[in-house]
């Protein structure tokens, strides 16, 4: 990957340039947090024109490593005024790798009122004026454009959510089926919006593709990695046959799984929203219980699931967005939540922090819990044509609290803390309070040790005893696989199975014709993390936003458990 | 005495979801992980009352017995 494309929305103007030397190595979230760092002011309005729109694929993305199609979006984000970093599969990043692009660049704020689109091709960028498809959602841009510029053309998009700016908006990325995939969490579609652009198409045609130095080496390798994924019980077996949804049950089982906003750590109706009963739903209805987010993705923890009536409804059906609808909003009714999925998806709208959102909403009495129907309705007819209603919910959990006068909300730096209750997981809890992104489960997946004990054995959730330091190891360790463009459940082999770093390590080395070591690769992920601790020091943020809101020394049933860590222990995350 | 087990994921494939069963007193987890034939290398996550056990703990009336496969991710 040889260039860097710019463009500047305030002129118009597109440039490409050459990779500077000590951006050589970073890819994906390593190279995203660097340039964001590097060129955006931190104390900067998110949505104003010193803002800056980064994104990449990983260093192995376009390359044929199994899972390797992870594309980083960053920016500051306009949710919890972070640094920020989201990544997604669909065809993006492995495009994007292929044309020898390691990043795209885009800044300023165009004047006026036009809308605008990008294109990406073997030349470069160019910047057109787009109105027929203003207005529109996810997937009637992908269709259009499918028409306008061919089958195979990559989009990245934004909804209604996006163009309105609201704080939840998320970028969509089309996948292989034409079907979409989200830069899901902090608001960057809003931050796309503010630029005015509605999409990004992306034109593969001749590229020049990534050839390995030492192709052989890299083959043999991959193998290797390939087989180790397979041989996980977690990721050869568990989330090819129930997908992440698996996890409801496990959940519920352990106490942390959050129900009716965070009030209890079980939900009666676990077994309606499981994965057991996704799984036996799929088939009986002729959709695909296995299905992967990006091509040459051989975990395929993603689904096709289907209406009563065998018509596609949604993929990428994920445990998040059952569990905070499923229990915490206590829809449990897996084709509501199903039938939700889509419409955020469509509306472009990040499905954690509006269904956690809408808890909160629930608990201020404006639905009430349970009302699946009227979940739709806010989702469609409010957040989707922008009522102050709409705006309200959809600018995101703690905005929703603000509005309404909750003190249950479930935020850190007002980003919603996802599907696991941190007092009955406390490895997780530490995650959310301490990530550079605000509370993100996919920062440092404290939950596969803490209940299954991946990576060497259980590390009682119960307790506080090691926590910090699972968090810390994760967290570090989940940088260098958003950084290679690699799936977040590859840390489940890597972790577990001693053949998968190796063979990581020699696929890097052989593509590129380096010699870097496993050593590099962590110091990677502590480089980053502090890049972008440092970046949110400098817009404002201190240790005292490394908390976890009051009302979680709550006590929580069945097990009673309360977060009950000192802000010193907390602070020691950073020990480091 | 009476216990609950719950099995979980691809455990419950030609076996069962969840059922009350019937065991001497003092019956260890591991004796009905053998009577339920679940390979030992298969099994991660054992729970009583939603907490962590191990094989050689010994059941009461009334616990709540869950067994899970290695599945590891949300």
């Amino acid at each position: 990957m040889n260039k860097i494309l710019r463009v500047d929305m305030t002129s118009l103007s597109t440039t490409t340039e050459p990779v500077p030397k000590e951006w050589a190595c970073l890819g994906g979230r390593a190279l995203t947090s660097t340039i964001v760092a590097k060129e955006v002011k931190p104390t900067c309005h998110p949505l104003g024109a010193d803002n800056k729109l980064v994104f990449a694929p990983g260093l192995l993305s376009g390359t044929t490593a199994a899972n390797s199609g992870r594309f980083s979006a960053g920016a500051k984000s306009p949710l919890t005024g972070t640094i920020k970093e989201s990544n997604a599969g669909g065809l993006a990043a492995q495009m994007f790798g292929r044309l020898g692009i390691k990043a795209l660049i885009i800044e300023g704020l165009p004047a006026g009122d036009n809308w605008y689109s990008l294109h990406v091709n073997k030349d470069g960028v160019s910047v057109a004026v787009e109105t027929e498809l203003i207005g529109q959602g996810n997937f009637a841009v992908v269709e259009a454009l499918e028409k306008r510029l061919g089958k195979k053309t990559g989009v990245l998009t934004i909804g209604p959510a996006g163009e309105m700016k609201l704080l939840a908006a998320n970028i969509s990325v089309k996948d292989s089926d034409s079907k979409l995939r989200s830069h899901g969490r902090g608001g960057l579609g809003a931050v796309m919006g503010s630029k005015r652009i509605k999409f990004i198409s992306i034109d593969d045609r001749d590229a020049p593709g990534i050839k390995p130095v030492d192709k052989e080496t890299f083959t043999a390798a991959a193998r290797v990695f390939a087989k180790a994924l397979l041989e996980h019980p977690g990721t050869g077996q568990g989330l090819p046959t129930f997908g992440t949804a698996e996890m409801v049950n496990i959940v519920n089982e352990a106490g942390g799984l959050p129900t009716r906003n965070f009030t209890y750590g079980r939900y009666e109706g676990h077994e309606k929203i499981s994965g057991e009963t996704m799984r036996e739903t799929i088939i009986e209805r002729g959709g695909k219980p296995r299905h992967g987010c990006q091509p040459g993705c051989i975990i395929q923890c993603s689904q096709v699931y289907n209406d009563k009536n065998g018509t596609y409804v949604t993929s990428g059906f994920e445990y998040e967005t059952i569990e905070t609808l499923g229990a915490n909003a206590c829809l449990g009714d897996l084709d509501q939540i199903a039938a939700a999925d889509y419409i955020m998806d469509d509306i472009g709208i990040d499905s954690i922090e509006t269904s956690v959102a809408i808890g909160v909403a629930m608990e201020a009495g404006v639905l009430p819990f349970g009302d699946g129907e009227g979940v739709l309705r806010i989702l469609r007819e409010e957040i989707g044509r922008g009522t102050p209603l709409g705006r309200i919910i959809g600018n995101g959990t703690g905005n929703v609290g603000k509005a309404y006068g909750v003190t249950r909300v479930p935020v850190v730096k007002n980003q919603a803390i996802p599907a696991y209750d941190p007092r009955a997981i406390k490895g997780i809890g530490i995650t959310y309070a301490t990530s550079t992104m605000g509370a993100d489960h996919t920062m440092g997946y404290a939950v596969a040790t803490n209940l299954m004990g991946v990576g060497g054995g259980i590390v009682d959730p119960l307790k506080k005893d090691g926590q910090v330091e699972l968090s810390r190891h994760l967290q570090i360790a989940t940088v260098m696989l958003d950084s290679l463009g690699l799936c977040l459940f590859i840390g489940f082999p890597a972790a577990d199975i001693p053949t998968c770093v190796p063979a990581l390590m020699d696929m890097l080395n052989a593509c590129f014709g380096l010699k870097l070591t496993p050593d590099w690769l962590g110091e990677l992920g502590v480089t980053t993390l502090k890049t972008e601790r440092a970046f949110n020091l400098a817009a404002g943020f201190t240790n005292k936003d490394d908390r976890l809101p009051d009302f979680f020394r709550e006590p929580l049933v069945p097990h009673n458990a309360v977060w009950d860590f000192t802000d010193e222990e907390i602070d020691a995350f950073w020990n480091f | 005495m009476n216990v609950t087990v719950k099995l979980f994921a691809t455990f419950r494939f030609g076996r069962f979801a969840a059922a009350t069963r019937h065991y001497p007193p003092s019956t260890s987890i591991g004796e009905v992980i053998r009577e339920l034939q679940i390979p030992d290398t298969e099994i991660s996550m054992i729970m009583v009352n939603g907490r962590h056990a191990a094989p050689d703990q010994q059941l009461r009336d009334g616990d709540s017995l869950a067994f899970f496969p290695l599945v590891a991710g949300g």
